[in-house]
C-alpha cells in the first residue's frame, strides 16, 4: 500500500505509539497516509480505538512476525 | 457550549508508580482530542516538581507489587522475590534500590519515563493546576515547580470539572 510517511514505533509501549502517531498526523495534511509499525500487542485495539475517536481512517491493520502494521489516512 | 470532550483528573499520589496513570491518561486523552486538566493535590504535587528524583516506589507493605529483577537470564528474571516487610523495613536504602530496579524495568519494557510523559502532556496542552493550599501546607515554593503550572483551589477545579465528560480521582 502507498503511504506518505512512516513511523517506527517498535519497542515502544502504551501510550507512546498512539502519542507518536498523533504527533506525526499533526505534521501531515488531510488525505495523506501514515504507516505505523509497532511491536506492542495492545496497539491493535488501541489504533482501532484511536481511529474511531479521532475520525482518522484506519485503512488496514496487519500482524506479521510479532510486528503490527497500520495504515492511517489523516482526516 | 462546544462539543469537544473534556477530562479532569485529580492526582493525589506522590510515588513513581502512581505518577503513571494521570500522565498516561491525560496525554492519551489529549491525543484523542479531549481538553484535559489535572489537579495536583497533596502528595500529587511531587509530580510537578522540577526535580523528579523525589518520585520513588516502595515495595514495603505493597503485596501487589511483583519483585522481579530487570537483568540476568530469563529464569532469573522470572523469580518473584518475596521479601518480608520486616526485612524490607530494616534494610537501609531498600526503597532507593527498588526504585532503581523499577526504572530499569520501565526502560526495558519501552515504557516512557515520567519526565517524558509529563513533557508530552505539556506539549499537548494538558493544563496542570497545583493546589495552592497544599503547596503552602507542605512548605513548597512556586519556584519548586515546572513552568506552566497554574495555582488554584477547589473552586478552580470545579469550574472545569463541572463541564467534563470524564472525571477521575487517582
Amino acid at each position: 500500500m502507498n503511504f506518505d510517511k512512516e513511523l517506527d514505533a517498535r519497542g515502544l509501549n502504551c501510550p507512546l505509539p498512539i502519542l507518536r502517531c498523533k504527533k506525526s498526523l499533526n505534521e501531515m495534511t488531510s488525505g495523506l497516509v501514515l504507516k505505523v509499525i509497532s511491536t506492542d500487542p495492545g496497539s491493535v485495539k488501541d489504533f482501532a480505538a484511536f481511529a474511531k475517536q479521532t475520525g482518522n481512517e484506519l485503512l488496514t491493520s496487519a500482524e506479521a512476525g510479532g510486528e503490527y502494521t497500520f495504515f492511517i489516512k489523516k482526516k | 457550549m462546544d462539543d469537544q470532550k473534556k477530562l479532569a483528573i485529580i492526582a493525589t499520589k506522590g510515588t513513581l508508580d502512581w505518577a503513571y496513570p494521570p500522565f498516561i491518561l491525560a496525554s492519551t486523552a489529549a491525543a484523542l482530542g479531549y481538553e484535559t486538566q489535572i489537579f495536583f493535590t497533596f502528595y500529587g504535587l511531587q509530580m510537578l516538581r522540577k526535580d523528579l528524583s523525589c518520585l520513588k516506589v516502595s515495595p514495603l507493605g505493597n503485596p501487589g507489587m511483583p519483585m522481579k529483577m530487570p537483568f540476568g537470564p530469563k529464569w532469573f528474571k522470572g523469580i518473584n522475590w518475596n521479601i518480608p516487610n520486616a526485612v524490607q523495613a530494616l534494610v537501609p536504602g531498600y526503597e532507593s534500590v527498588a526504585t532503581a530496579l523499577m526504572k530499569q524495568t520501565i526502560k526495558n519494557n519501552g515504557v516512557a519515563s515520567i519526565p517524558e510523559l509529563r513533557e508530552l502532556c505539556q506539549e499537548a496542552e494538558v493544563k496542570f493546576i497545583a493546589c495552592q493550599m497544599t503547596v503552602e501546607l507542605f512548605g513548597f515554593e512556586h519556584s519548586d515547580f515546572i513552568d506552566g503550572v497554574e495555582f488554584g483551589g477547589a473552586a478552580t477545579f470545579f469550574e472545569f470539572a463541572g463541564e467534563t465528560d470524564i472525571c477521575l480521582y487517582i
